[in-house]
């Protein structure tokens, strides 16, 4: 293995530091302001970010699991992106001093006169979200040490069992993990709206992680390897297969989402088509069409010859695109419950750019530290062979 | 054997590796018309052939959008022109009940399209031989090593030259390979392979035959046919009375109806009902139209008791008498709301609003047959001298 390691310029802290900074000013700002609307913008900014680190830590423990060897010379950006999962906890504390302001099942007044809120507040009430909340992420976090302590192992003393530990440890991860995302979709978002439900809703959150995170490693990926970061036995087929599982989990989110929206449109029942009804009156219409074709119809279009997955232009486009789909996706699940139509204000940027920040000054801390190639991997050397 | 022509010149190789390193090779020699056998998919092998990539996926397009416009279109025309028929209370056109089966015809003519076209296109079909065929060479690729081949189509082509490449090239049992003497016959039309077809699709038949129309009908397929719940049209074991259908409790009032207030009231106080709406042509002709509907079957279309019915319902009195002529407006709506004798109540069938636009038709019915002379546009008479 000929991997000589190269920093990353200090260019890039920079612009990690000052994208937090200001968006930090901003977040403050708007807190400042307006209490609610920016206790709605902090949720969304939990899914989206939640989205990106628990996506790439899925992504690692793919990896293992399927016995995957084109995506082990760029597993390091996942896990290094996976490692701001702490972060989560910084955005939800707010989250749970201002409870009271975004959940009606958490406003003892309403909960009083609703039989049916009364009835879920042995599940839906704050002790219980908090503990759900602290144990779901204790339980992504314990996976991320394990996967990337033996992965950094590996480096050095270059055992092939760690990889062997890991395999094991993602196949206990991966049912574990889709249904703490299911218990996490449906606290955050679906009790928004705690009368209605929909079986697929966690299912749906999980795709949407899984794109958000592997629209990151692979915009991350392609750029660093562009610019002569990870080696030059990285190309073309490993772009391609990025862009091939983009184009994949559009289709499956599009799959997911229609099947939900179908059944209950066919349907009918009034309990389960309000949810549908409210992002359908006013200006969420809009909205609705557009996420058609912003998280499907132009990622589809934008993927689908095989050059476009081969570009590395294109690729980081399209990835860039998707992490904004991501956020525009946050945005019509929990928005309608706060405002009768689009607003968009200051309020609804300093979270994004905040986590982008957070997200790059994590990114240059650890590619400080480590390798930006598992060197050690065993599937290291047939990675970076890998043609199509 | 000298005249026989040569199809092609082929080499063996043990591993990947090789074979990848060889294909890269005659590819950079300049050879075009060559071809690569081996036992399972050599990863990179397209680009060390320096092969174009192949337009097969644009069949698979076309073939997709096809399918899905071909569904689409077709289930348009079949819910809104050739069947329309009402599911749900949905629109004719319900476009997200159609979205899967255009997935699946987009899915399904894609793929079939597409073997197709490389069975027709590239393995020409009929045409099932092939030179490589039953020789030591393609036993070989089909187990466990790697071939090259260069036929005599290339412009390059030599043959002694080429085994000299290949000895080169560190390829083993090199080989010539000659054209078969006859034409190869057709081998698609052989009895035996029809009567398989055949067979297969008389046993897929009885399967199918016996799945739907039998097997379905056995215990324990029929369970999910075997509900507890109300089938129109049949006896209930539940209720005593038979009946699947319960009358509401006494009293219920059923949303957005307003129960007739004046039931059993005496025709002093009826005539005092006056007439809710407006003596416009609208409601005339709404008016017209229920009439035509619900009372012309019995008092006729101009209210004369020239009725279709035939006799074969006691006729009504005509609606022209003076007894009529002269009611107020409520004694009608009395009548149609609470039915006189053995003409019935309109009660449910008819709304209010209706009943009332009815009186007003029936008010323009008897002005027309007792006109007057002030009823006359005189500015619309020539005048005559
Ligand atoms: C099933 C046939 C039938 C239909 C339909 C019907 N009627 Fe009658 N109607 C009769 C008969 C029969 C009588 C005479 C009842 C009686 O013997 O007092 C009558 C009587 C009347 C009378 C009272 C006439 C009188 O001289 O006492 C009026 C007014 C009248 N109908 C209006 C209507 C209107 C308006 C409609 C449409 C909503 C209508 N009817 C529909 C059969 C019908």
């Amino acid at each position: 293995m000929d991997y000589i390691k190269k920093e990353l310029p200090t260019k890039i802290n920079k612009i990690g530091w000052i994208l937090t900074l200001a968006g930090l000013l901003i977040v403050i700002i708007s807190y400042l302001v307006d209490v609610q609307r920016t206790s709605y913008n902090n949720l969304i900014a939990l899914i989206f970010f939640s989205g990106i680190a628990i996506g790439a830590l899925i992504l690692v423990a793919l990896e293992y699991l399927a016995g995957a060897v084109w995506s082990t010379p760029m597993r390091r950006v996942s896990e290094f992106l996976a490692s701001s999962l702490p972060f989560m906890i910084i955005l939800a504390i707010p989250l749970f001093l201002n409870i009271h302001n975004l959940f009606q099942w958490a406003q003892p007044e309403l909960v009083k006169n609703d039989l049916a809120l009364q009835h879920k507040s042995a599940y839906l009430n704050v002790p219980f979200i908090a503990i759900r909340f602290g144990v779901i992420f204790l339980i992504f976090y314990s996976f991320y040490v394990i996967f990337v302590r033996n992965s950094r192992k590996q480096d050095t003393t270059k055992d092939q069992r760690l990889t062997k530990i890991n395999l094991k440890f993602s196949a206990a991860f991966m049912p574990l993990g889709a249904i703490l995302l299911t218990l996490f979709a449906i606290d955050w978002m679906m009790s928004l709206v705690p009368h209605w439900y929909s079986t697929i809703f966690g299912f749906y959150f999980i795709t949407s992680t899984l794109l958000a995170g592997l629209a990151a490693t692979t915009y991350v990926a392609v750029t660093l390897n562009e610019k002569g970061y990870l080696h030059p036995s990285i190309g073309e087929d490993h772009y391609y297969s990025y862009g091939a599982l983009l184009f994949a989990m559009t289709n499956f989110w599009a799959y997911i989402a229609f099947s939900q929206f179908m059944l209950i449109w066919y349907a009918n029942i009034p309990e389960e088509t309000t949810w549908f009804l409210l992002r359908w009156t006013g200006s969420w219409k809009y909205l609705s069409v557009g996420m058609v074709l912003v998280r499907f119809a132009i990622p589809y279009v934008g993927l689908l010859s095989y050059n476009s997955k081969m570009n590395p232009k294109n690729l980081k486009r399209i990835a860039i695109f998707i992490l904004f789909a991501h956020l525009f996706d946050t945005y019509w699940l929990i928005m309608p419950s706060y405002s009768p139509g689009i607003i968009f204000s200051f309020y609804e940027i300093g979270f994004p750019v905040l986590i982008v920040g957070v997200i790059i000054l994590v990114f240059y801390a650890q590619a400080k530290k480590y390798n930006l190639v598992p060197i050690g991997d065993p599937k290291l050397q047939r990675g970076l062979d890998f043609h199509l | 054997m000298e005249n026989k022509k040569i199809y092609t010149v082929t080499a063996l190789f043990d591993t990947p590796d090789e074979i990848t390193d060889a294909a890269k090779a005659t590819a950079g020699a300049g050879y075009t018309k060559f071809d690569i056998n081996t036992p399972y998919p050599v990863h990179g092998m397209e680009k060390a052939m320096k092969l174009k990539p192949s337009y097969l996926g644009y069949v698979t397009l076309f073939f997709g959008l096809s399918g899905a416009a071909f569904a689409m279109l077709f289930m348009s025309w079949v819910s809104i022109y050739n069947y329309p028929l009402v599911i749900g209370g949905k629109p004719f056109f319900s476009w997200p009940a159609f979205v899967p089966i255009t997935f699946e015809v987009t899915v399904l003519s894609a793929a079939i399209g597409t073997v197709g076209v490389l069975i027709a296109l590239m393995f020409r079909f009929p045409n099932t031989a092939h030179p490589l065929h039953d020789t030591n060479y393609m036993k070989k690729v089909s187990a466990d090593k790697f071939g090259l081949n260069i036929t005599s189509l290339d412009p390059l082509f030599d043959e002694n030259k080429i085994k000299e490449f290949f000895k080169g090239l560190g390829g083993k049992e090199i080989e010539t390979i000659y054209e078969e003497d006859k034409k190869a016959e057709i081998k698609v039309f052989d009895y035996r392979f029809i009567m398989t077809l055949v067979l297969v699709a008389i046993v897929t038949a009885g399967t199918t035959y016996f799945v739907l129309n039998k097997l379905l009908y056995m215990q324990p397929f029929t369970w999910m046919g075997e509900q507890d719940k109300v089938i129109a049209q049949s006896e209930s074991n539940f209720y005593n009375d038979g009946f699947s259908m319960r009358l509401p409790v006494e009293g219920t009032v059923a949303r957005g109806y307003l129960p007739y207030e004046y039931k059993g009231a005496p025709d002093s106080v009826i005539k005092f009902i006056s007439n809710p709406l407006p003596f416009t042509k609208d409601i005339i002709e709404k008016g017209k139209m229920r009439f035509d509907t619900y009372c012309s079957p019995c008092h006729g279309y101009f209210g004369q008791s020239d009725s279709r019915l035939h006799d074969q319902f006691p006729k009504p009195p005509t609606l022209h008498s003076d007894k009529v002529r002269n009611w107020p407006d409520g004694n009608i709506y009395n009548v149609i709301t609470n039915g006189q004798n053995v003409m019935p109540s309109y009660e449910k069938q008819i709304s209010r609003e209706d009943r009332w636009a009815i009186i007003h038709y029936v008010r323009v019915l008897q002005r027309s047959l007792n006109a007057k002379d002030s009823d006359i546009d005189t500015s619309q008479v020539k005048r005559e001298k």
